[in-house]
């Protein structure tokens, strides 16, 4: 994209929201966040706190399986985006149930 | 109607907030900027405006409050001096980058260390970099009219940059004269109502504000930024215009004091111009031609027009209340960078004086005047007035 002259740019670097979906920042990352979606009860504690906003959540009508095989309906949490996600495992931190645990990257690639 | 009461320079600066009615006032008290705070606190706490106070724990959080009210939509103040206005200084560097036009009365004081109360004008020399606007004023008047200014000054839609108000603390700020306030409906017209064209509360029309800009942005951004400060110096006659239909005085970007034809001339700001100028007159009944300039826009700088009153005169000293160490005296510094320009340039001098609130009087300006009628002067050399040794 063309970068904009100092003349065009919008006063005082107030850009358009939501440009730094266009930074991929979760290249930093040596450890990665590995979920487990049967202990997750979808409380979004770990949404709350990512730091990097790296955890999407979405609307669920039909509901998904998580904690002891239980349906949770509504807003539920997906994967975190590895786009984003720095790991800096505040989310394995917080999360009540232990559903997150932090593994170093190149385990995570090599096992794939 | 206008009202004369016998004000202190920090009730006086109260006042213009009083006037100006802001929407938030973040309050934190550093002498001897704490009266302005708490007289306005008491205009709050009596109905008097309907500002909303943020009283907070530090200066750090007074300033990030300023910002963050200011970024919403607010008008806002805060007021601080030495080692507050250094404890706010990383939030203070990036208002003008945010581009929010807070004003912020500050009444001079000496910074640490040694910890000292008085006035002197380092905490404020420190900060003229960064992109404030900034304004000194001689006494509680000038004080009081420079708020209503800088209001006005700030968040024109071609500026939008914030402005720092000066005082020197106790001696301006404590004493006590009298002010003339102007009719409140006059300086409420005058003063309007702050009308952002973007907010942040203004959810339908989303922005980010204080993003990151790596090298693919950030010059450019301080360009656009220095393109504002440029217009400062335009409007700034525009708005003293408008201004003076209410109050009667004029606002040149400094005062020239019996300079046309004088021998010799002092530079120097705030209160100490007030004693400059009574030495000038003694003097002048003497028959001694001296005059005074005192500096009131001191960011931007007004380079071309302080070259131009003071081409023709012989020689110059310039008394600066604070010191730049390894440097010229930031005064000073300005001064001879006005008149370099010039292919014969006046003779300079450059005098400290008054660090710490020690005290200047008629007698110690009379001698430096008559140090420089002799034309016995240095430009590489400093000297100091009242110094002990
Ligand atoms: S904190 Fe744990 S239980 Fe709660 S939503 Fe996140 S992963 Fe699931
Ligand atoms: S590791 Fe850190 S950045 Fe990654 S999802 Fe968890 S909280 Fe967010």
């Amino acid at each position: 994209m063309e970068k904009k002259g100092w003349r065009e740019l919008m006063r005082g670097a107030d850009l358009p929201p939501a440009s730094s979906l266009d930074y991929k920042t979760g290249s930093w990352r040596t450890l990665r966040p590995i979920w487990d979606p049967n202990k997750c009860t979808h409380c979004m504690f770990c949404v709350a706190y990512c730091p990097d906003m790296a955890i999407s959540v979405v609307k669920s009508e039909e509901g998904v399986k998580g904690f002891n095989g239980r349906i949770y309906k509504g807003i539920v949490r997906l994967e975190a985006d590895l786009d984003f996600c720095k790991g800096c495992g505040i989310c394995a931190h917080e999360c009540p149930t232990h559903a997150i645990e932090m593994i170093r990257e190149e385990e995570a690639t090599s096992s794939k | 109607m206008s009202t004369w009461k016998p004000l202190s320079g920090t009730q006086a600066v109260a006042e213009a907030m009083r006037q100006i009615n802001p929407d938030v006032v973040v309050a934190y008290p550093i002498t001897p900027q704490t009266p302005i705070v708490e007289f306005f606190a008491q205009y709050v706490a009596n109905g008097i405006v309907d500002t909303e106070t943020i009283p907070v724990e530090s200066e750090h959080s007074a300033m990030s409050a300023t910002v963050g009210a200011a970024a919403a939509g607010a008008r806002v103040m805060c007021a601080t001096a030495s080692q507050g206005l250094a404890l706010m200084w990383e939030v203070v560097a990036a208002v003008p980058g945010l581009r929010l036009p807070i004003v912020m009365p500050v009444v001079n004081r000496a910074l640490s260390a040694p910890i000292n109360i008085h006035c002197d004008h380092s905490d404020t020399m420190g900060a003229t970099t960064i992109g404030w606007i900034q304004i000194f004023s001689e006494n509680g008047q000038e004080a009081y009219e420079n708020m209503l200014l800088a209001i006005r000054l700030a968040e024109h839609p071609d500026i939008l940059l914030p402005a720092m108000v000066m005082q020197d603390g106790f001696i301006t700020g404590h004493g006590v004269e009298n002010v003339e306030i102007f009719d409140n409906d006059k300086v409420k017209a005058f003063v309007g109502e702050r009308n952002p064209d973007r907010y942040l509360l203004d959810t339908e029309h989303p922005y980010t504000i204080g993003p990151l800009a790596l090298p693919d942005y950030y010059f450019e951004i301080k360009r656009q930024q220095e393109e504002a400060t440029r217009h400062v110096k335009k409007i700034y006659l525009e708005i003293g215009k408008e201004l003076s239909k209410i109050t009667k005085k004029e606002y040149p970007y400094f005062e020239s004091y019996k300079l046309e034809d004088s021998d010799a001339a002092i530079v120097v700001l705030s209160s100490t111009a007030g004693t400059a100028k009574d030495t000038v007159d003694k003097m002048r009944a003497e028959g001694k031609k001296v005059g005074l300039l005192k500096p009131k826009l001191f960011r931007p700088f007004p380079y071309k027009e302080v070259r131009t009153v003071l081409k023709n005169i012989p020689v110059v000293g310039v008394l600066d209340r604070s010191m730049a160490f390894g440097a010229y005296a930031p005064v000073y510094a300005e001064i001879k960078n006005a008149l370099f320009e010039l292919e014969k340039r006046p003779k300079l001098q450059s005098y400290v004086f008054g660090l710490g609130g020690k005290d200047i009087f008629k007698s110690d300006i009379e001698k430096a005047f008559n140090e420089l009628l002799s034309g016995e002067v240095s430009s590489e050399k400093e000297r100091y007035i009242g110094l002990r040794g």
